[in-house]
């Protein structure tokens, strides 16, 4: 059986299953060197400290400037609208699917949220832009064509089903003779969920809505098509913002000449939203990972 | 459930023998609404769910069904809403998807079954496991900055299909390991030692029965991954890939648009003849992906063995 030619086959695909492996490092590697190179290169013409903390976002009209917050600013709204509307609407459908559906309806949602989670983010982008706004204005016409609020419920939609399928994960994970016990003492449904189901979970909850929040951040084209590109610093959730998404966008688009300053600053732009999700994901995964050892 | 429980509550109440209607009572009644009350509630949101998808489904198909016709398919883009058509980005669409995955697929499938059947337990590993993990969530944007400077500036693919594909590839990859990993661990140990008993190589033991075993829910990952491809924008607009094509691509070198790519185009005009135009394009996407969907759960009810 140990023939020649079996160790050989053997050692050639050990060899390739290896090399496959080395892709993702080499990735990650392009990934931190890229953007460390290309940033490097636009601080050298910008002060990182007026990146950082400038207030007026200038880069493609006279008198330049490279102020990040308006961006920052745009992004934070969407994630915020966001993660009101879909972290107690994910955590409530979470709750039905894994304490009250019957299995036959569960075969039934489980797929359509899977459907809801693959339908692209350029279609939630068009559906804010020709539904949800005309919405919006008929009950208020002072609105702009371009909002937040219209971006920010949308990006909810889609990371609803991520929400409701993380927590579903978590409430799954809880053993069942915790829950048996609070039923044993006489409480209800509502109450075990209350009382029970979610403290024991609370920290992956908790993890969910970091993770979604870091999808919010990175979420490109619903935003782009639906909360404009006047990157300003403000209160009013119902104007015009550009995420540091769209204003990614807007620049490769717009042929901007390599190696020129607004090139660089989309990669400025491209590393401070890869460190936010960064610092996101490995909190949220932690999280998720220590609370699983500890129900195990 | 709930049943059971309100007879154990009762059980429990029993020991108030009191004639006139007591606090306890008052409170169990309390209880027990908030108990339906909250169950409603949960019902009202799933419902709403369910709305969102359906009027989403439904006013996309209201505006963009009356322009799909023959000539929608066989016309390119045009200034004139009455003759564009998706030609193009149908073509590119499906080079991409080809390209894709030809390169994903092998590469993200050896990379499974190498963590899962060869890679030691050492450190490096789990360091290996946590950045393919962090890859995953990493913004589909910053992949199209990484093509943009890897592919297109360093390697000088231009904004070609193969430089467009390749961005791709970065991009699904993570997933694509991470659910054949699922599919591969949940092949359960026997079938390993029986082929071993049986005298078989490692190799062997892998690619001819770990491997088939796993198969239906590695496919599985694999076409939702691929959907997921096919949906992406935001990297393709990052690397060039143009939004106004009159050509059908002939051979990996030659620029491209794709499907999402013409949609994004069309939203963003302000004449809503272009928006209609826009919803008829994301009829036939929103066809191809479910589709795809579809036969991803087929797959997984029907030939799934074993479940993690």
């Amino acid at each position: 059986m140990n023939s020649f030619k079996n160790i050989f086959i053997g050692r050639s695909i050990h060899l390739l299953l290896i090399l496959s492996v080395s892709i993702t490092i080499l990735t990650t590697l392009a990934v931190i060197v890229l953007l460390g190179k290309e940033s490097f290169e636009f601080f050298k013409e910008v002060s990182i400290i007026s990146f950082l903390f400038g207030t007026k976002w200038s880069p493609l009209i006279a008198p330049h400037s490279f102020g990040v917050l308006p961006l920052v600013c745009g992004t934070m709204w969407i994630v915020f609208g966001a993660v009101l509307f879909a972290v107690p609407t994910g955590l409530l459908v979470a709750v039905y699917l894994s304490e009250y559906a019957s299995d036959k309806v569960k075969s039934f949602l489980k797929p359509v949220l899977e459907l809801l989670a693959g339908i692209p983010t350029v279609v939630y982008g068009y559906f804010a832009l020709t539904f949800i706004t005309p919405l919006m204005k008929w009950f208020n016409p002072e609105i702009e064509v371009f909002n937040a609020a219209s971006g920010a419920l949308v990006v909810g939609i889609m990371i609803l089903p991520m929400i409701a399928s993380l927590c579903d994960d978590a409430f799954t994970a809880v053993p069942r003779s915790i829950k048996e016990g609070g039923y044993a003492l006489g409480a209800n449904t509502f109450e075990v969920i209350k009382d029970i189901l979610i403290p024991a979970t609370k920290s992956r909850i908790g993890a969910a809505t970091i993770l979604a929040v870091s999808r919010a951040i990175g979420e490109t084209m619903a935003v782009t098509l639906a909360a404009g590109a006047t990157a300003r610093l403000t209160a009013d959730p119902f104007g015009s913002v550009q995420t540091m998404t769209a204003y990614i966008v807007q620049v490769t688009m717009g042929d901007a000449p390599a190696g020129g300053v607004e090139y660089l600053s989309s990669f400025a732009v491209g590393t401070l939203l890869f460190i936010m999700t960064l610092v996101m994901n490995i909190i949220g995964n932690q999280w998720i990972f220590k609370s699983r050892m500890r129900i195990v | 459930m709930s049943k059971t429980n309100d007879s154990l509550t009762g059980v429990i109440n029993l020991g108030n023998l009191d004639s006139k209607p007591s606090i306890d009572a008052k409170r169990k009644a309390k209880r027990k609404m908030y108990d339906k009350l909250f169950y409603r509630f949960c019902q009202g949101t799933i419902f709403f769910a369910l709305v969102t998808l359906v009027v989403l489904v439904v006013h996309i198909l209201m505006s963009g069904l009356s322009w799909i016709s023959l000539d929608f398919f066989t016309n390119f883009t045009s200034r004139f809403a009455e003759r564009a058509g998706i030609k193009a980005a149908i073509f590119g669409s499906l080079w991409v998807l080809f390209l894709t995955a030809s390169f994903a697929i092998p590469l993200g499938v050896s990379a499974a079954i190498f963590l899962e059947e060869y890679a030691p337990k050492k450190l490096w590993v789990q360091w290996v496991q946590i950045n393919i993990g962090n890859l995953a969530g990493m913004p589909s944007i910053v992949y199209g900055l990484v093509g943009l400077a890897v592919f297109v500036r360093y390697f000088n693919f231009e904004r070609s299909l193969l430089a467009g594909s390749l961005t791709l590839t970065l991009l699904i990859l993570p997933i694509i390991i991470i659910s054949s990993q699922e599919a591969i661990k949940a092949v359960p140990l026997s079938l390993r030692e029986a082929a071993y008993a049986l005298g078989a190589n490692k190799w062997q033991v892998v690619f001819l029965q770990v491997l088939p075993a796993a198969l239906p829910g590695i496919l599985t990952g694999v076409i939702l991954s691929i959907s997921r491809a096919i949906g992406e924008t935001a990297p393709l607009i990052v690397i060039g890939a143009l939004s106004f094509v009159a050509f059908t691509p002939t051979n990996i070198w030659d620029e491209f648009t794709v499907l999402p790519i013409q949609i994004y185009n069309w939203a963003s005009k302000p004449q809503a003849e272009f928006h209609e135009l826009a919803a008829a394009a994301i009829i036939i996407l929103l066809v191809l992906l479910f589709a795809m969907n579809f036969l991803a759960i087929y797959l997984r009810q029907k030939y799934q063995r074993y479940k993690l």
